[in-house]
C-alpha cells in the first residue's frame, strides 16, 4: 500500500515538470514569433536556447526521479469523443519517450546554441528561432504524445518546421525546390500513417499505444491486420526517416542552414521513424513479414546510400548520405527485433552526427559558404578546434573503440550475425565504406595544402566560442556516449537495455530469441568490424593523404563511377517515371476537364441566369397599371389553380 | 336584431352585394389612371369585404366578425392617411397623379 501512495505522490510531483517541457520552447516561439520584430537580435536567440535549456532541466528532472519501470501519464484534456470513440489528448513519459527527449532538448540545446554564432549577421536571424523553437515543441508532441494522434500532430508538426527551415534562405529558388520536395515526400509518407492510423480506429476502436498493443495481442501473430497497419506505418517512416524509396529528399534538404541539417536532419527529426516503430513494438513483433520489409529496406539503405557518399564532393551531401545510411542500419536493427539496439544507436548517432554537421558548418563558416571540398584542404592549421571535433566525430561513427558509434554499431551487427551473415556482410560492407568516406571527407578538408582562392586563404578564422562550445562538448559526447550501452560480452551489464526493458520487454518475448552468440564468436566479430574500419581510414589516409589524390572532375567520370557520383540517376529516373507522366497528365486535364468540362459548365450556368435575368427584367416596367394588372391576374391565376385541384 | 336582419334580407343579397362592389372596385383599380381614384377603389374592395364579414357574423350568431370590421377600419384609415400623404407628395414632384406618368421605377 505505502509503495502505491509513495508511487502517486511521486508521480503528482512530477507532472508538472512534465507539462513544462513542451510549453518552454511553445512560449519561446510565441515570444519570438509575436513580438521578435520588437527585440532585438541577441536576445531573440538567447530566448530560444534557454526555453529548450529549460526543457532539458525539466526532462532531467523527471530523468532522475521516474524510476525505469515506471511511466507518467498526463491527460489534458478529452480530445476527440464520438459515440465508441475516446481520443485524449495527453503525453506519455516513460523510458523510450525520455531517451528521445534527452536528445532532443540536449543536442538541441547545445545546437541552439551554436546557432547564435552560426547565423549571426543573417537578416533572419529571429525568424530562424521561432522556427527552431516550433521544431522542438512538435518533436515532443511528437515523442510525449500518448497515443498515435498525437503523435501525428508531432509528426505533421516537424514536416512542416522542416520545410519551413529548409527553404529558409527563400530567395534561392533552388532551395524552395528542395524544401517543396521534402515536404512532398514527407506527405506520401504520411499518408501511409493516416491510413495505418484509420486501420488501427477500424480494427482496435483506440489509437492509445497501450490499448493497441493490447488488442493486437489477441489477434494471431501474422494476421494481415497487424501486417497492413504496420506496413503502411511503416510507409510514414520511409518517408520521415528518409528510407528507400522515399530518400532522395533528405540530400536535397542540405540546403538549409547548417545548425538545421544537424538538428532536424540528423539528430532529431529523421529520427522519428525509428521511435515511431519501437514505440509500436509489439505490433511490429506480432507481424514478422513487416519485419523482414523493414530490415531489407533497411539493408538496403545502408548499403546504397553508403555508396553513393563514396563519391560525393560536398561536405554536407557526404554527412546527408551518411546520415542516409546510419538510418538504414537503425531499421535494419529494428527489422531483426532489437529495438533498443536500434535506439542506442540513434542516441549515439545523434550525437556525432550533430558534431559532424556542425563540424562542416564551421569548415563552411571559415570559407565563407564553400561546400566543395575540392576547394579545400589543409584547414587543420587554421582551425584546430573544429579539425579535432570533426576528427573525434569520424572516428565515432566508423567504429573505432571506445567512441560512441563503436558500442552501438557492433551491437547492431552482432544481432545482424545472429539472424543472418548475409545482413551482416552487407552492413559491415557499409560500415567499411561508411569509414572510408568519413576519413575521406576528413582529410580532403584538413590535410595537406588549402586548394581554394587566396582570397579565401586570408580570411579563414576558426568560429566564435560559442560555436565551439557545443562543437567542444558533442565530441565529449562522442567519446563517452558509448558507455551508457557497455556490452555483456565485457562483462557489463547493458545499462541502455535495461533501462528501455520496460519498454521493449513486451516484444521480446513474442520475437523468437535465437541463440546468444558465445563470447568467443562476439570477440571474432568486433575484431572483424575494427580491423575493417581501420583498414578503411588507412585506405582512405593512403588515397588521399599520402598519395594526395583529388576527387576528379565532373565530366572525367566514366561508367560505374559517373553512376554513383550521379547518385545513380534515381533523381532523375523519379523525375522521368513519376514527375514528368503526373505534368504531362496535369496538362492534358488542364485542357481536357478543366478548361472544356468545367469551364464550360460553370460558364454555361453564368450565360443562363445571365440570359433569364435579361428575359425578366423586361417585365419590370416601371408602369404602375401593368403592375396592378398582373397583380390581379396572379391572384386569379392562383384561385383558378385552387378551384381546380 | 339577428332576427331583423335574417327575415327581411336573404344573405344571398349580402354576397351579391359585396360581390359587386368588389369587383367595381378591381375594375376601377385596372382601368381608371388617376392614383386618387384608384385609392378609392381599393377602399371599395376594403369595404366590400367588410360588408361580408359584417354580414356572415350576423347570421352565425357570432360577434367576433364585426369587432374584426372594426379592426379593419382602423387600419385603412392610417393606410389612407400615408397612402394620400405619398400622393401629395408625388403631385409636389411631378404635378400630376396620372399613375402613368410614374414610371421612372424600372430596368
Amino acid at each position: 500500500m505505502v509503495n502505491v501512495t509513495d508511487q502517486i505522490l511521486r508521480d503528482s510531483l512530477l507532472i508538472t515538470p512534465g507539462m513544462l517541457i513542451p510549453l518552454f520552447p511553445l512560449i519561446g516561439f510565441l515570444i519570438n514569433g509575436l513580438f521578435g520584430k520588437y527585440l532585438s537580435k541577441s536576445i531573440t536567440g538567447w530566448i530560444a536556447s534557454i526555453s529548450v535549456l529549460l526543457s532539458f532541466i525539466c526532462t532531467f528532472y523527471i530523468f532522475i526521479n521516474l524510476p525505469s519501470t515506471g511511466a507518467l501519464h498526463i491527460d489534458l484534456f478529452n480530445w476527440i469523443s464520438y459515440s465508441t470513440l475516446n481520443i485524449s489528448f495527453g503525453f506519455l513519459i516513460d523510458p523510450l519517450t525520455l531517451v528521445m527527449l534527452l536528445v532532443i532538448t540536449g543536442v538541441g540545446f547545445l545546437i541552439h546554441l551554436y546557432s547564435i554564432g552560426y547565423m549571426h549577421g543573417d537578416e533572419g536571424f529571429t525568424r530562424f528561432f521561432t522556427h527552431l523553437n516550433l521544431f522542438i515543441f512538435f518533436m515532443m508532441l511528437l515523442v510525449m504524445g500518448s497515443n498515435y494522434l498525437v503523435m501525428f500532430i508531432g509528426w505533421e508538426g516537424v514536416g512542416l518546421c522542416s520545410y519551413l527551415l529548409i527553404g529558409f534562405w527563400f530567395k534561392n529558388d533552388a532551395y524552395n525546390d528542395a524544401a517543396k520536395k521534402a515536404f512532398i515526400m514527407n506527405r506520401i509518407g504520411d499518408l501511409g500513417f493516416l491510413l495505418g492510423m484509420f486501420f488501427m480506429l477500424f480494427n482496435f476502436g483506440s489509437l492509445d499505444y497501450a490499448v493497441v498493443a493490447q488488442k493486437a495481442l489477441l489477434l494471431p501473430v501474422g494476421s494481415s491486420i497487424l501486417v497492413s497497419i504496420t506496413l503502411l506505418l511503416f510507409v510514414g517512416a520511409t518517408g520521415k526517416s528518409a528510407q528507400i524509396p522515399l530518400y532522395t529528399w533528405l540530400p536535397d534538404a542540405m540546403a538549409g542552414p547548417t545548425p538545421v541539417s544537424a538538428l532536424i536532419h540528423a539528430a532529431t527529426m529523421v529520427t522519428a521513424g525509428i521511435y515511431m516503430i519501437v514505440r509500436s513494438n509489439v505490433i511490429y513483433a506480432l507481424a514478422p513479414f513487416t519485419l523482414e520489409i523493414v530490415a531489407i529496406v533497411g539493408v538496403a539503405t545502408c548499403l546504397f546510400a553508403a555508396i553513393i557518399g563514396l563519391m560525393q564532393n560536398d561536405i554536407k551531401k557526404v554527412l546527408a548520405y551518411s546520415t542516409v545510411s546510419q538510418l538504414g542500419l537503425m531499421f535494419a536493427a529494428l527489422g531483426l527485433g532489437a529495438f533498443s539496439s536500434g535506439m542506442f544507436h540513434l542516441v549515439t548517432h545523434a550525437f556525432f552526427k550533430a558534431l559532424l554537421f556542425l563540424g562542416s558548418g564551421s569548415v563552411i563558416h571559415a570559407l565563407h559558404g564553400e561546400q566543395d571540398i575540392r576547394n579545400m584542404g589543409g584547414l587543420r592549421k587554421y582551425i584546430k578546434v573544429t579539425y579535432i571535433t570533426f576528427f573525434i566525430g569520424a572516428i565515432a561513427i566508423s567504429g573505432i573503440p571506445p567512441f560512441a558509434g563503436f558500442f552501438s554499431k557492433d551491437e547492431i551487427l552482432a544481432k545482424a550475425f545472429e539472424h543472418s551473415k548475409v545482413i551482416w556482410a552487407i552492413l559491415s560492407i557499409s560500415s567499411m565504406m561508411t569509414a572510408f568516406y568519413m576519413f575521406r571527407l576528413v582529410y580532403l578538408t584538413f590535410f595537406n595544402d588549402f586548394r581554394g582562392t587566396e582570397e579565401t586563404k586570408k580570411h579563414i578564422h576558426e568560429s566564435s566560442s560559442l560555436m565551439t562550445i557545443p562543437l567542444i562538448v558533442l565530441a565529449g559526447l562522442s567519446i563517452i556516449g558509448g558507455f551508457i550501452g557497455l556490452p555483456s560480452v565485457f562483462g557489463f551489464t547493458h545499462q541502455f537495455q535495461m533501462y528501455l526493458s520496460s519498454v521493449t520487454d513486451a516484444s521480446k518475448e513474442l520475437m523468437k530469441e535465437n541463440i546468444e552468440l558465445n563470447h568467443s564468436m562476439e570477440y571474432i566479430l568486433i575484431a572483424t568490424a575494427v580491423i575493417a574500419a581501420i583498414a578503411s581510414i588507412l585506405y582512405a589516409r593512403f588515397k588521399y593523404f599520402t598519395k594526395k589524390e583529388q576527387p576528379s572532375e565532373d565530366l572525367a567520370l566514366v561508367g560505374f563511377e559517373k553512376a554513383v557520383y550521379n547518385k545513380f540517376y534515381v533523381d532523375e529516373m523519379y523525375d522521368t517515371v513519376i514527375v514528368k507522366p503526373l505534368k504531362v497528365l496535369s496538362d492534358l486535364f488542364l485542357v481536357l476537364v478543366d478548361k472544356l468540362i468545367i469551364d464550360l459548365l460553370v460558364n454555361a450556368v453564368a450565360w443562363v441566369v445571365g440570359l433569364s435575368g435579361r428575359m425578366l427584367r423586361l417585365v419590370q416596367t416601371g408602369n404602375t397599371g401593368f403592375y396592378v394588372f398582373a397583380m390581379v391576374f396572379g391572384i386569379i391565376v392562383l384561385f383558378v389553380i385552387r378551384l381546380l385541384i | 336584431m339577428k332576427e331583423v336582419a335574417t327575415n327581411y334580407v336573404p344573405q344571398n343579397w349580402y354576397l351579391l352585394l359585396s360581390t359587386f362592389l368588389f369587383c367595381v372596385g378591381i375594375m376601377g383599380v385596372l382601368f381608371r389612371r388617376n392614383a386618387i381614384i384608384i385609392m378609392m377603389c381599393i377602399e371599395l374592395m376594403l369595404n366590400s369585404v367588410n360588408l361580408l364579414l359584417v354580414a356572415f357574423s350576423a347570421y352565425s350568431g357570432n360577434s367576433d366578425g364585426q369587432v374584426f370590421v372594426f379592426f379593419i377600419m382602423v387600419v385603412a384609415a392610417a393606410e389612407v392617411a400615408v397612402g394620400l400623404a405619398l400622393l401629395v407628395s408625388i403631385y409636389r414632384n411631378v404635378a400630376s397623379t396620372d399613375i402613368n406618368v410614374l414610371n421612372k421605377l424600372k430596368w
